[in-house]
């Protein structure tokens, strides 16, 4: 592969890709997908869709039955080594050493790259510190809070500096705070150039993350288009409004689903295409003041289960449009 | 950075992760077999030798058990080392970090096997200094001696990393070492000459591999050995690339690494 096409191939090019368990378990039915260079990418799916193996084939921890898969136009299956080298992984579950050191496991790590010694020393080190470890760098790795595992998951990531950052459920049990700050980091990263694949349960991170976005269900692609098209698919948007005081019986209103979630608080649920303005009059009319009001959830979320629950019911494309 | 000298860096980060986990841990790894070797010498070489007399070729019973014993721990060590750093390594998952990297399985195997081959000669060489404490020896063929240290370190090497790849649970690892090993190496001739032994003994024994192995290095230390040292090479580069080559294939399948 020479540069040139390293620079203008797909960062990723997933090819009618086929994974076949040996207990019979058909774990991808033949996906394909594109991840342009430089993207933010989410690739969601609910437990057991096929996330893992795909970034497993990926990430060559998993044969895949058939099909390819190009990382900026490297084959992973006849070029792994190749291929390898341009992928940092961080895996869903901690998979260091955890009596070796921080430091020590992310020299070693750039050393598997085949970086030399002296900057994989220099990157350790950039790497820690920009991830708020470098004080715990010659600390037992099992000493490391949660949180710490998981930014050392990504430090080591980035010892091979990759074009292709894949996270997989990163933030998984990590307080706010920490996972802020890790995407701050993760932000930075594709902002400078590196393409970022994200799995997550989170649905609120890739919804402000990504730009674009595949759903995967049962081994199939159920939606591959931009975030940003896929929430202007959203037809209802569910509000919670926090009333001075709630009626003794609600009233029905035109276009709006009213329910009373507790003394204080009624949900409603319009189309995006009602306006606010007739929901606040026709409450004030009778006779409920609205204190504040918030979205129920993430658009996404609605999304992806409206999405998710109709491919199980045999045409997903439909409902989503 | 060519791939030749990426291999190499890899190579070497991977053997001294390897021998810095040897020295992490040195009170499993260097001292319990340190002093099983010294009680050896003690209770069989000092107190039951003295009354044995001389066995083979003029050599008290301590100057002849004490190369049987040198290998025994090589073996023993390098079989342990690889079996238990690499289980280890698929146990807590940390056997990915190599997987997803771009290594070539022939650099992780041969880091892992050089890896355990240090920790054989370490041992070995401790071994042969307490021996030094008990009787006096000098080294007939110091290159069959080397050799032979060598083979026989790396043969248990690959025979411990097969057994790693294979092993599902730690028990899977104490295996063989607790019902092939251990039998193996107290009928190779660590403390006895094949040749004490009727038949069909003596022909039973010849088909244990790890009688070539002790009476290969016993020829290069003492000069003597139970069988012709040119066939016990034979025997052990034959063991050497076979292995090998099960190992790699395991490597290549993804054997109990990759899905």
């Amino acid at each position: 592969m020479s540069p040139q096409s390293l620079d203008t191939a797909p960062a990723l090019v997933v090819d009618n890709l086929r994974k076949t368990y040996g207990n019979g378990v058909e774990a991808l039915k033949g996906i394909s997908l594109t991840v342009q260079p430089g993207d933010f990418f989410a690739l969601l799916g609910p437990n057991g869709a096929g996330k893992s193996t795909l970034i497993g084939i990926l990430s060559s921890l998993v044969n895949s039955t058939s099909g390819d898969a190009r990382v900026f136009g490297v084959s992973v299956n006849k070029d792994r080594s190749a291929a390898m080298r341009l992928i940092g992984l961080v895996p869903q579950e901690i998979n260091f050493n955890q009596f070796e050191k921080p430091f020590d496991i992310c020299v070693n790590e750039a050393g598997f790259y085949g970086i030399p010694r002296k900057i994989a020393i220099e990157r350790a080190e950039k790497y820690l510190k920009e991830l708020r470890l470098w004080d715990k760098a010659q600390m037992q790795a099992r000493t490391l809070s949660g949180g710490m595992k998981r930014r050392l998951m990504i430090a080591r990531a980035m010892m091979n500096e990759p074009k292709l950052l894949i996270l997989d459920e990163p933030t998984a049990g990590v307080d706010i705070e920490i996972r802020r700050s890790m995407w701050q980091f993760v932000s930075a990263i594709n902002a400078a150039g590196t393409t970022v694949i994200l799995t997550t349960h989170y649905l609120e991170e890739a919804e402000s993350l990504c730009r674009n976005i595949a759903i995967i269900d049962h081994g199939t692609i159920i939606e591959n288009t931009s975030m940003k098209r896929l929430l202007a698919t959203l037809d209802v948007e569910t509000f919670m409004l926090d009333v001075a005081s709630m009626p003794t019986e609600l009233p029905t209103l035109p276009n709006v689903g009213l329910r009373r979630r507790d003394d204080h608080t009624l949900e409603a649920e319009m189309a995006r295409s009602h306006d606010l303005n007739s929901l606040f009059a026709a409450l004030s009319a009778h006779g409920i003041t609205v204190t504040s009001m918030r979205n129920k959830t993430n658009r996404l979320e609605e999304l992806f289960v409206r999405l998710v629950e109709g491919g199980r019911n045999g045409s997903p494309q439909e409902q989503a449009a | 950075m060519s791939n030749a000298a990426a291999n190499l860096v890899a190579l070497n980060t991977l053997v001294r992760r390897e021998i810095a986990r040897i020295m992490r841990i040195w009170t499993q790894t260097l001292i319990p077999p340190a002093i099983t070797m010294t009680l050896y010498f003690v209770i069989f070489g000092k107190l039951i030798g003295s009354r044995i007399g001389n066995i083979a070729g003029g050599f008290t019973y301590m100057q002849y058990i004490v190369p049987g014993l040198v290998m025994m721990s090589i073996i023993t060590n390098s079989y342990g080392n690889i079996s238990s750093s690499f289980f280890g390594a698929k146990f807590s998952r940390a056997v990915e970090e190599m997987l997803v990297s771009p290594m070539p399985n022939w650099v992780i195997l041969l880091g892992y096997v050089a890896g355990a081959v240090a920790r054989g000669l370490v041992v070995g060489i401790l071994v042969l200094l307490i021996a030094l404490f008990f009787t006096s020896l000098h080294v007939m063929h110091p290159l069959i001696t080397f050799a032979s240290v060598l083979l026989g370190a790396t043969i248990f090497s690959l025979a411990g990393f097969v057994n790693a790849v294979y092993a599902k649970k730690f028990d899977d690892i104490a295996l063989v070492p607790t019902f092939i090993l251990t039998p193996l190496t107290y009928l190779g001739g660590v403390f006895y000459s094949v040749n004490m032994l009727g038949e069909p003994w003596q022909a039973i024994s010849r088909a244990n591999p790890i009688l070539y192995m002790v009476n290969a290095f016993r020829f290069g230390v003492l000069g003597i050995s139970d069988v012709n040292v040119g066939v016990a090479f034979v025997v052990m580069i034959g063991f050497v690339v076979a292995l090998s080559i099960v190992a790699l294939q395991l490597l290549k399948r993804g054997v109990g690494l990759r899905s």
